[in-house]
């Protein structure tokens, strides 16, 4: 990937809202040249999409949401994708990650209350075929997500400095 | 009895900071933002913090030797060969010291006999000409011009040289204009330097914050050049390492031990958690291909177009700035001078910058906008200042 590239990806996890005309000031290129770039970015699959970071602690004081370890068998032939796809398909989860260590898939689920998420494990997640066992845990408080840090950092510095 | 007497006539006759009176008047001032701020707004990388802390929890608490911890001078060595292609022998060239700031006092007090005359580009950081006034020398102003990027020319450091003159104080990257010294205008002066075998105290604090092609190039690279500069640096400015006070000074063996005789009696050491700090930054940021400063400098060089685009669209030309985190546009359009720019600026519209005189007397007609302020801030600002100027312009 070129260095402009990645340097719009920078920009761009920073402010997603970034116009065009402002980052190729930004980077001393032209516009087209930045348009460019984004399109190969995005036919590439490489930004998939332009969301915002919610706090979700303060948007919905109801949410709850959970990590569940899964252990699974691989299926001959189709390994762990298609178990992934059986459980990343449900409207709850959030995330699955195939993981090293002592289980397999890592399925992140959010819902309205713990007997919601309780009932998805039970009801859906440990029904499917191939799935092991599971063990769920609940977050409790999200510090750092995605990078960003959750309390607002204060500027400290001298208003004025040589 | 007058306590006013019992200061020295030196000390009396020191002009207060021209940034001082400014910082009050912004202190009081809710919501103002501020572009008068001269250190990173990015906070020390936490890999360097954590291993301040664990310093700590290891009781490294005592004095280190007085020319630095031989670790971190040996980490500067091998910083100054790889980035800079300078050699410097860690056992007796290079002194750390309490920040930048300690090593251009040090360097003025070993190295000024009174009487000196000692050149210094103009405008600049406000600390030299003080320095060279309470070691008993004489600043010299020499003027840079904005259309020389502020860069030194050989014309103008030559006209100023008297046959008093010892040292050249060199700046670059300058705050507070931006302005660099690429290696063929470093090549244009030192032959003067040579001819009239000045000492040069270079600062070059902010060589990592260099926006140009390539990289910054230290004087102390040119030929013949390196037994006569002193190059003083730090982590302030690239280590986002202000508040822990670590520079270092780097030189001629007989030179930095004349410095190192004064920092052992005055000093004794710059503090070891800053030193232990300083040292894990300079190593891992050796070690993997300077990831944090090149991800801050990336960050600088975009609100550096931003500001530098955005001053020039609301008709105060700006030079394009290639070093340092500063934008030093002309203001004179406005009619006002830079204090009355700047003065207005802050209660009509709340944005704070530093008039240029405070750097020295050609910084008239001239403001300092600091780019380490978050894009947001910096946009905000641009946007204020072009109201306020729209409707002062002549």
């Amino acid at each position: 990937m070129t260095g402009l590239k990645e340097e719009i990806l920078e920009i761009l996890s920073e402010d997603a809202r970034t116009p065009v005309e402002k980052m190729a000031i930004m980077l001393g290129r032209p516009e087209a040249e930045i348009t460019q770039a984004i399109s190969e970015l995005e036919q590439d699959l490489i930004i998939l999409k332009y969301s915002a970071h919610i706090n979700r602690e303060k948007a919905d004081h109801d949410l709850v949401e959970a990590v569940i370890e899964v252990r699974v068998t691989p299926q001959r032939d189709r390994g762990f994708a298609s178990i992934a796809r059986r459980i990343y398909n449900f409207e709850e989860v959030r995330a699955v990650y195939l993981m090293s260590g002592g289980y397999d898939l890592q399925v992140q689920v959010e819902g309205h209350s713990l007997r919601e998420v309780a009932f998805f494990v039970a009801e859906k997640l440990s029904t499917i075929e191939g799935v092991l066992s599971t063990a769920t845990h609940f977050v409790l408080k999200k510090y750092k997500a995605d990078g960003v840090i959750m309390d607002d950092e204060v500027d400290e510095r001298l208003v004025i400095s040589p | 009895m007058s306590m006013e007497s019992k200061v020295t006539e030196r000390v009396r006759n020191m002009p207060p900071s021209g940034i001082r009176k400014f910082f009050d008047i912004v202190q009081e001032m809710e919501d103002a933002i501020s572009l008068g701020v001269g250190e990173p707004d990015f906070v020390t990388p936490w890999g360097m913090r954590e291993a301040a802390i664990y310093a700590l929890e290891q009781g490294k608490t005592q004095y280190t030797s007085n020319w630095g911890d031989f670790r971190l001078r040996e980490a500067i060595a091998r910083y100054m060969r790889t980035r800079f292609s300078l050699n410097y022998d860690p056992h007796q060239q290079i002194l750390v010291t309490v920040g930048g700031s300690e090593g251009i006092d040090l360097a003025m007090r070993a190295f000024i006999s009174p009487g000196d005359e000692v050149l210094i580009p103009d405008p600049s950081y406000v600390s030299y000409a003080p320095g060279v006034t309470l070691a008993m020398g004489t600043p010299i102003a020499v003027r840079t011009y904005a259309e020389h990027g502020f860069s030194l020319q050989p014309e103008d450091l030559e006209a100023a040289i008297t046959e008093r003159s010892r040292i050249l104080v060199l700046p670059y990257p300058n705050n507070p204009t931006g302005g660099i010294m690429r290696r063929e205008d470093l090549e244009r002066i030192a032959p003067v330097i040579m001819r009239h075998d000045l000492l040069v105290i270079s600062d070059e604090i902010y060589a990592e914050l260099y926006y140009g092609e390539g990289r910054h190039v230290s004087i102390a690279e040119l030929p013949g050049m390196q037994e006569r500069t002193i190059l003083l640096s730090g982590m302030s400015k690239c280590m986002a390492m202000t508040g822990w006070r670590v520079g270092y000074a780097c030189g001629p063996k007989e030179l930095i031990a004349a410095m190192l005789k004064i920092h052992q009696y005055v000093i004794m050491c710059a503090p070891i958690m800053g030193q232990m700090a300083a040292l894990e930054g300079l190593v891992s940021e050796m070690d993997n291909g300077f990831r944090e400063i090149s991800r801050m400098r990336r960050a600088y060089n975009r609100r550096r177009r931003i500001m530098h685009h955005g001053f020039n669209s609301m008709g105060l030309p700006c030079f394009e700035p290639l070093g340092a985190f500063y934008c030093f546009p002309c203001i004179q359009s406005t009619g006002m001078s830079s204090e009355e720019f700047c003065q207005h600026l802050l209660r009509e519209e709340k944005v704070a910058v530093v008039p240029g005189t405070a750097f020295g007397e050609s910084g008239e007609g001239y403001v300092r906008a600091s780019y380490a302020a978050s894009q947001e801030k910096i946009t905000e600002a641009l946007q204020r200042i072009a109201r306020f100027v729209e409707k002062h312009i002549q």
